[in-house]
């Protein structure tokens, strides 16, 4: 029979889990860059990788403070916006999109390739890079919680600084958006040169757009390696396309829905894969095997974001006036 | 409508522009934009080559000529939204050849466009805002905190609001701009504009698409800009427009400047007549380009009209 109390419970643990956190992010600045500055990048996997092994190349290879480590992989992400905006922000939009899928794999395989194993670990990746973010810690040793939500302190303490980290980007956001400047970058998302025409310096504006969804990127990479270690394979392009997924659920101009489209991207995919796991155990799909079961959540999300598209272009908290899948 | 001198009745003519015989490139007495040596071209086509041009200050001028004649091209590249090939000019004796467009924007020469670019999915008032120049809201490191722009921004939006007053907006300030209808998206378009407070504006075929009930509306608008102290070129076909409003005229064919003058006088230029109907126009009628044929019969009856007058 189905446990349906544990499947439930392992849902309802993704919903504050740190990987949920960093999808949120992640998608807060796509959010930034696609859905208000209309820039299409499809290489946010690049900048959650940059972040992630910045973090843990500083902490591991040259035996940084956290701090520094933070800030290691935010100025990589930086760095990365900066190369790849230079040359396209020029250009029209689809541009950005061949560049930035083509940066994000670049980077994937030079993070992969043996060249480098020494620092990067090569396919193996990196581990062993939480003791000072460990040592931060200020929850007593011990098991909190209730409900499906019981952890040790470090399963706390990485969920609260992951929250912490979206809180402080989507306030971010929300101001930034309320301001003349948010003005300026959805006037951009709209129509350049009527912005131009009005004596605002475009390509500056995109590029600070660029960089700040990039650093958002790259403070999700972080998050999303505290509970588990580095390793290049996780930073395919699907994971940018997860991303989109969420971004669209949520409302890709908006500045929580990003967030609450993780939470429920999340939630739906443990709890379909959980039930189509057990649902194959106990038979009930006997065209199946247990390997294709694992992929079926994957066609699910597939069908899920043709569906948004079709049905709701404006997400779940988008206005269906100001944004029907852009444009 | 408004105030200004030209409603309805016949607008108050500047003159006296410029020095000289009218001819093309004649000197100008005040002139905002001196160009010389301007040719742009693309691939084999030479699609503007303006040896000198001066467009004289606080008048209202008109640039005209057939498709294709390099008008939109050379306001592009007035405007710094394209590169020349050659060419110097000055604005406002300061010159600004190959400088960006935002760049020229900033010095008080703004633009519209031929194909209206409102802002779709911006609010009428947020379109207006937009508009104001030198917002240091718009600095990224201060649009995290609003004390810094509060005061400033609720200034913008009093001058928006009576802008779109008399462009009579307001009522639709709240909605997206790409409710409005064409013509409202050209008045919003032309409002927008003036929120950077310039002091050359350049509309490229203001009237294009607008509906007859809002031409008189916008041809206020345009007469009050001059009233205000603007200088005004602007492109367009509409030739009652351009013969009601413009105080000097200048038509370009095929990349050239071929005439310049009043606007009366030059409507009988034998260059301009060639470069409407081509200078095969004696040949067999059947061949003509019915619009430039209509054209040129609507000055006809227009002067036939004021003569009567």
């Amino acid at each position: 029979m189905i446990d349906w109390i544990l499947l439930f419970s392992n849902a309802a643990q993704e919903i504050i889990s740190p990987t949920t956190a960093a999808y949120a992010l992640a998608a807060v600045g796509l959010a930034i860059h696609f859905g208000f500055t209309g820039l299409l990048n499809f290489g946010q996997a690049g900048f959650m990788m940059l972040g992630a092994y910045g973090f843990a190349i500083a902490t591991l290879t040259f035996g940084w403070p956290v701090w520094a480590a933070i800030l290691t992989g935010v100025v990589a992400s930086i760095v990365f916006a900066l190369i790849l905006g230079i040359p396209t922000l020029r250009l029209r939009a689809d541009y950005l999109a061949i560049v930035t899928i083509a940066a994000a794999e670049i980077v994937r395989l030079l993070f992969t390739t043996n060249t480098f194993e020494p620092i990067t670990g090569s396919a193996n990746g990196l581990q062993g890079y939480k003791g000072g973010f460990e040592a931060l810690n200020p929850i007593p040793p011990g098991t909190y919680g209730f409900g499906p939500w019981v952890y040790n302190e470090y399963d706390w303490w990485v969920r609260i600084f992951g929250w912490g980290l979206v809180a402080i980007a989507a306030f971010i956001t929300w101001r930034l958006f309320k301001s003349p400047w948010g003005r300026v970058i959805k006037g951009i998302r709209e129509d350049e040169d009527a912005v131009r025409a009005l004596g605002k310096n475009v390509y500056f504006y995109k590029m600070q757009s660029l960089v700040i969804g990039g650093v958002f990127g790259a403070l999700a990479g972080m998050i999303f390696i505290l509970p588990r270690s580095v390793v290049p394979s996780n930073y395919q392009t699907s994971l940018t396309f997860f991303i989109y997924a969420i971004l669209l659920l949520g409302g890709a101009a908006t500045v929580f829905g990003p967030i609450i489209g993780s939470v429920i991207f999340w939630v739906l995919l443990s709890f379909f894969s959980g039930f189509i796991a057990r649902a194959v155990e106990v038979g009930w799909l006997p065209f199946l095997s247990n390997v294709q079961a694992g992929q079926l959540r994957f066609i699910l999300v597939g069908v899920a974001i043709m569906l948004i598209v079709i049905y709701r272009p404006q997400g779940i908290f988008g206005n269906k006036k100001e944004l029907a899948f852009v444009k | 409508m408004s105030s200004s001198a030209g409603a309805q009745g016949a607008p108050i003519k500047s003159t006296g522009l410029h020095i000289g015989e009218p001819a093309p490139g004649v000197k100008k007495v005040d002139p905002i934009i001196v160009a010389d040596n301007i040719t742009r071209t693309f691939g084999g086509l030479t699609a503007v080559q303006v040896e000198h041009l001066e467009i004289p200050r606080g008048a209202i001028t008109a640039l005209i000529g057939p498709n294709g004649a390099g008008k939109t091209t050379l306001f592009n590249l007035l405007t710094g939204f394209d590169k020349p090939d050659t060419g110097e000019w000055t604005f406002d004796g300061q010159g600004i050849s190959g400088i960006p467009a935002f760049k020229v924007a900033r010095k008080g020469q703004v633009r519209t466009f031929q194909l209206t670019k409102a802002l779709g999915l911006l609010t009428v008032l947020d379109n207006m805002k937009l508009g104001a120049k030198g917002q240091s809201g718009e600095s990224l490191a201060r649009a995290l905190f609003p004390w810094f722009w509060r005061k400033e921004e609720a200034e913008i939006e009093a001058r928006a609001i009576d802008l779109l007053t008399r462009f009579k907006l307001d009522a639709k300030k709240d909605d997206y701009a790409a409710s409005l209808s064409g013509g409202q998206r050209k008045l919003l378009e032309m409002a927008r504009a003036l929120m950077s407070q310039p002091t050359l504006v350049m509309l490229d075929e203001p009237m294009a698409g607008v509906n007859p009930a809002l031409t008189q509306s916008l041809l206020d608008h345009i007469l009050n800009l001059k009233t205000e102290g603007m200088t005004v070129l602007f492109v367009e076909h509409d030739m009652h427009m351009v013969r009601h409003i413009a105080d000097w005229v200048i038509v370009m064919a095929e990349g050239r400047v071929v005439a310049e003058g009043d606007p009366h006088e030059v409507m009988a230029n034998p260059a301009v007549i060639d470069a409407y109907l081509g200078s095969h126009h004696d040949e067999d009628l059947g061949d003509l380009d019915t619009g430039a044929m209509t054209a040129i019969k609507e000055l006809a009856d227009d002067d036939a009209d004021e003569d009567k007058r």
